[in-house]
This record gives structure tokens, C-alpha cells and sequence, in this order.
């Protein structure tokens, strides 16, 4: 996969006590991601053109994209689409990228969702939401044993923008 | 992505109160922001320096101080030429109970376009403030030289 035509568009940046191998582990699977990921399990192929899957907590598709980079414990990357009818057609495939870097005993982990085209704040309104307390609730997990309990609102700026556009969202 | 501001979120597991304590108080703060010492009385209008091993980098003014909710100072770099911003940067931190946690909000707004001093602490604030999340959850900072920060601050 071309991936070089998406640009970036949000980034987090976290640092956490941990081993880029536990960060790895954390990210890649559903036993982790259940914890931090608001009930989400992540399942991934970490291959190039791999499939990457996220269910919700109910065992339906939520998410579903392709795996483009995979360096292990330093760099992946993989597409992120949200399963709601024309949201692809719609506003184009989303990328998301995960890079790890040792920082002394710590280590830097920065998400960044790209995208192939331009979109207004109202659409990145939903992942400017949603990552900081991902990730937030994954440096807890990983430095504490114990992931947050981050109730989190729907992203009602992003919703009301997408069914603007005649995206159907549940 | 050139934005003229920098905004950063996380969720911790704390108290209004004890965020507030550790955002304003030097004895935390060396702990969490590489040594550095927060200089004020905190009243509104008072002056407020970072202060890290006796040599002052940053000097601003208290513009809000609304216990345990909304803290705003202004901030100006003084010691390196290249990071020097025309007028006065500020920093807004508001504090929000959400469930059992705290989300802390950071807004750091007033920079020029494409601004070097901003790319710094576009570096800088995500470090501070995980370590800063550590050190209330677990008791520890994080130990993150300024080295492995990258260029921009790595000088300073």
C-alpha cells in the first residue's frame, strides 16, 4: 500500500516506564487493548497487508483496515476505518501510526492519525477525543497493573459533522 | 498542522486538589519538569519564573488562579536568542473531574506562525506531563533525560 499520499493531521505524543516490547504487546492485543481501549479488542496481522480488526465489546466489527508498516517494538502503521456505511467513500481511508523511541528509562510513543485528504476539525474533533484517553489509560495500565476507567462521552461535534455529510453513524 | 498553538489532554487518577498542588509547587515540580522550580506567589498579577539549578529560563505574569480549576500564566523565554518569542506566550491549565479522574487540559497559545519556541515545547509539555501523571499514580517521576527529547530543547 502507497501510504505516502496521507498526511498528518493529529498527533500524541506519551511517555510511559515501560520496554518498547511491552508497549508493542499493549498495542497489538485484544487482552491489553480490552483493558485500555474502551472494551475494544484489537486483532492484528503483523505482516505488511495483514488485516487489523477492532471488535467491540459485543464481538462486532468496529474497525477494520490493513497493516502498511511494521517494524517490530519501533513502528506500525495500518489503516483505520470505522465501519459506517460511506464513511470511506466519504472522507477516504484513515491511517494511524504508532512510533516507539527509548527516551532515557522511559520510552516516547507517538500516534499519529493521517489522512488523504483535507478534513475539517469538526471530523478530527472525534479522534482528538478519543486518543489522550487511550493512551492515557494505557501508560496507567502499563506503570500501575490498572487501566483507567474513562467514561467518555459520544463525540457529538464529529457525530452531528458526519451526519451532515449523510454518514449514517449507529 | 501550523497551528499558532499547542493543545495537549490527559486523564489521571488523582484529585482536583492534589493536580493543583503538583502544578504549583516547586517541591513537585522539581520532581517532574527536569529539575525546574516554579517561582511565584501565585497571586494574580504576580510575577512567575522557571528557575532550573539557580538560572532563570522563563519569566511570565499570573493571569489566573482558580483553585483547583483554571491556572493561566503568561510565559516568555529569556535565555536563548533563537527561542525568544516577540510578545509573551501563555499557558492555561483547566482541570476537570471526570469520573474517579482528573482531565487536565493544557492550552499554550500565542505563538508566532511556524515558531521555533513552539516546536519546543510541542516536545517539551508531552514529557513534562506524562511525567507528572506518573509521579501522582505511581509515586515516581519519570526519569527522561532532556537529551532524548530531540534537537530543539536538547541545547537549552
Amino acid at each position: 500500500m502507497n501510504i505516502d499520499r496521507f498526511k498528518p493531521m493529529t498527533v500524541y505524543t506519551i511517555y510511559m516506564a515501560a520496554t518498547p516490547e511491552k508497549v508493542w504487546q499493549a498495542l497489538t492485543s485484544a487482552e491489553f487493548s480490552r483493558k485500555y481501549f474502551f472494551g475494544n479488542a484489537v486483532e492484528i496481522d503483523l505482516r505488511i497487508g495483514g488485516a487489523y480488526i477492532v471488535r467491540a465489546p459485543d464481538g462486532a466489527l468496529h474497525i477494520s483496515g490493513e497493516v502498511a508498516e511494521c517494524v517490530p517494538y519501533r513502528k506500525l502503521s495500518f489503516t483505520f476505518n470505522v465501519n459506517w456505511p460511506e464513511l470511506i467513500e466519504k472522507l477516504g481511508a484513515t491511517l494511524v501510526t504508532y512510533e516507539i523511541e527509548p527516551a532515557g528509562d522511559a520510552i516516547r510513543l507517538t500516534m499519529t492519525e493521517s489522512h488523504d485528504r483535507p478534513l475539517d476539525d469538526d471530523i478530527l474533533s472525534g479522534g482528538r477525543q478519543g486518543w489522550p484517553a487511550i493512551l492515557s489509560s494505557l501508560k496507567s495500565l502499563l506503570e500501575t497493573g490498572q487501566a483507567l476507567v474513562v467514561k467518555m462521552a459520544p463525540p457529538e461535534r464529529m457525530l452531528a459533522a458526519l451526519k451532515k455529510l449523510g454518514i449514517k453513524t449507529p | 498542522m501550523s497551528k499558532p498553538e499547542f493543545v495537549y489532554v490527559t486523564y489521571i487518577e488523582t484529585t482536583p486538589e492534589k493536580l493543583w498542588e503538583a502544578l504549583t509547587s516547586s517541591d513537585f515540580s522539581r520532581r517532574y519538569w527536569f529539575g525546574t522550580e516554579l517561582q511565584s506567589d501565585w497571586r494574580i498579577g504576580s510575577s512567575f519564573a522557571l528557575v532550573t539549578n539557580g538560572i532563570t529560563s522563563d519569566v511570565g505574569e499570573v493571569l489566573e488562579f482558580d483553585r483547583p480549576r483554571r491556572l493561566s500564566y503568561t510565559f516568555n523565554h529569556i535565555l536563548r536568542d533563537d527561542l525568544r518569542n516577540a510578545e509573551p506566550t501563555k499557558v492555561v491549565f483547566t482541570l476537570e473531574p471526570h469520573g474517579p479522574l482528573v482531565k487536565l487540559t493544557l492550552i499554550h497559545e500565542g505563538f508566532a506562525k511556524a515558531d521555533k519556541l513552539r516546536d519546543a515545547i510541542s516536545t517539551g509539555w508531552p514529557a513534562i506531563l506524562s511525567s507528572l501523571k506518573s509521579l501522582l499514580e505511581t509515586g515516581s517521576a519519570l526519569a527522561i533525560p532532556r537529551t532524548a527529547l530531540g534537537k530543539e530543547i536538547q541545547s537549552s
